[in-house]
């Protein structure tokens, strides 16, 4: 994200001094997130898809469902993958371009998520072993950037795929035809990643933009239903100790089950 | 991919106690190795004419070369920042270094990998010191064997000392990962992909600070803590071979954790000089 160091080293020192007195910015808490909406199967064309608001934050996920060869070491597999965009209207220091670091960071831990918790049975999105195979394909296109994009992101991925249909084939003489026909995804698990930041000596969840700009690090713990870890991603440029990290499981997991709820609709 | 890589066991097993623990201790990796060891690791500093510094690093079979250039100005200007140095790092992996060929262009993964080492190196290095500057570190895998991003750390590290550049401590990394049901640590490649679950983390071990971390796969919350404490130990046994790889270049043969005595602090000196070290 831009980062004008001038205008951060501000930020930072009002930012850490509305945090001491165990307050934020915007007047939450530490552990608390801004409202957090997810509409589920707002767009026709696809397959499945999912619009988050996170405060400011706005996400649209949409999942495709397509077909394609599948991997060579992975023949009777479907494939999941998970590509982020940070489109220009979302940022105005965001540009058209190829993907930069945090989109592929967004990417990746998100899709990572998806691939631990093995959402997807993806021996039931085979359709002739060795030739063609369902690609399902997640994308995540930010709207808006207000922060938080990997807590965002992973609880739409989820939504989406809870209401996403795939086509039915027909095999007959190593031909496969389409059917018409489209029945529900299986979505095994619903992990949801959930982001700590540490700001000086506080740790905070829901980061906005601003707090992004000026954090020393972040830990990014994926959760699924049982409390079992699926995914972390530390990134930022500070070292954190074992009691720290340990904070930051913490937070994250006695967060999870909420975020998830929401995720899910219930 | 053969998976019995070239590893040798380097303590004798203590004699088991009950069944169990007989169990237990009979219990071996796809390589021998216990579930505690090493893979073989060498490091060799100042391998690189042409770059300030350099390190050359085989952990297990995997072998990689690491490059830093400068503190030295950056190219793009705009890219300079004002106040600190900026480090760069490429992961680069050679198209023969995994099977079957890869192409040399730049992958996601090796984006987000380029990344990670970056901000698992940051923290120790004084970057204040050089304003407007960068320091590049190139990362050319040659072979690769399961724990490249770590190896990459270890041999990043080294190069870095190597080429002059004030830090705050060595970073040295290792992962731990489970495989039916056990903890282990360091993952060959074979353990990588059969395992259920991969945990890199880097540490500086003078700090007590974890630089990297990462986890794919299943674990519970007391399991990644567990795991993350073999890391460390798995981390720590690193450094001794980072601090070997620094000395036998530089010909220093210091008693470890002891200072020269011209360094040594002067007894009245000593409590200003603990608080400034636990800054």
């Amino acid at each position: 994200m831009s980062k004008s160091n001038i205008v951060s080293h501000l930020k930072q020192k009002k930012i850490s001094e509305v945090l001491s007195t165990g307050k934020r910015m915007d007047g939450r808490g530490f552990g608390d997130f801004r409202e957090l909406t997810i509409k589920r199967n707002v767009l026709f064309k696809s397959e499945g898809s999912a619009e988050v608001w996170l405060g400011k934050t706005h996400v649209m996920v949409g999942v495709k469902v397509g077909t394609g060869t599948p991997f060579e070491d992975t023949p009777n597999e479907g494939v999941l993958m998970t590509n982020a965009e940070f489109t220009p209207i979302a940022n105005a220091a965001w540009e058209p371009g190829p993907p930069n670091e945090a989109s592929i960071e967004l990417a990746r831990v998100v899709d990572r998520g998806l691939r631990s918790a093995e959402v997807l049975d993806t021996a039931e999105l085979n359709i002739i072993s060795g030739k063609l195979v369902h690609i399902v394909f997640v994308d995540l296109y930010i709207l808006n950037y207000d922060g938080n994009l990997i807590d965002a992101c992973s609880a739409g991925a989820i939504a989406a795929l809870m209401g996403a249909k795939k086509p039915v084939y027909n095999v007959v003489d190593k031909e496969a035809k389409l059917t018409g026909e489209k029945v529900p995804l299986t979505v095994r698990k619903k992990p949801v990643a959930i982001s700590v930041i540490k700001i000086g000596d506080k740790f905070i969840l829901d980061p906005t933009a601003d707090e992004e700009d000026v954090m020393d690090t972040r830990l990014t713990v994926t959760f699924d239903e049982a409390g079992n870890i699926c995914t972390m991603q530390k990134s930022g440029s500070e070292g954190l100790t074992l009691d720290e990290i340990k904070k930051c499981i913490n937070m994250a997991q006695e967060k999870a089950p909420e975020i998830r709820a929401k995720a899910i609709g219930d | 991919m053969s998976k019995k890589p070239t590893t040798k066991k380097t303590a004798a097993r203590k004699p088991a106690k009950s069944k169990k623990a007989d169990k237990a201790a009979s219990w071996k990796r796809a390589d021998g190795r216990a579930f505690d060891e090493l893979r073989t690791l060498k490091i060799e500093s100042g391998v690189l004419p042409n770059a300030d510094g350099s390190a050359y690093i085989e952990m297990g079979r995997n072998k990689i070369l690491c490059g830093v250039f400068g503190p030295r100005e950056m190219h793009p200007k705009h890219n300079a920042k004002p106040n600190e140095a900026v480090l760069r790092c490429r992961y680069h992996m050679a198209p023969f270094s995994v099977d079957p060929r890869r192409s040399p262009a730049p992958s996601r993964r090796d984006q987000e990998i380029s990344m990670v080492i970056r901000s698992a190196l940051e923290p120790a290095v004084f970057l204040e010191r050089y304003p407007r500057a960068s320091i590049d570190v190139y990362l050319e895998v040659l072979e690769a064997d399961g724990g490249t991003r770590c190896a990459c750390i270890n041999a990043a590290a080294v190069a870095l000392v190597d080429a002059g550049i004030p830090m705050r401590d060595l970073v040295a990394a290792c992962a731990v990962g489970k495989i039916e049901d056990k903890l282990i640590v360091d993952l060959g490649d074979y353990e990588d992909k059969k395992g259920q679950s991969d945990m890199p983390v880097a540490y500086m071990p003078k700090l007590g600070k974890v630089t990297l971390l990462q986890m794919d796969g299943n674990m519970s919350a007391e399991e990644a803590e567990k795991a993350l404490n073999l890391a460390i130990e798995g981390c720590k046994k690193v450094y001794e071979v980072q601090r070997e790889a620094l000395k036998k270049k530089y010909g220093i043969d210091q008693p470890q954790d002891k200072p020269p005595k011209e360094f040594q602090p002067e007894e009245s000196e000593e409590e200003p000089q603990k608080e400034e070290g636990q800054q």
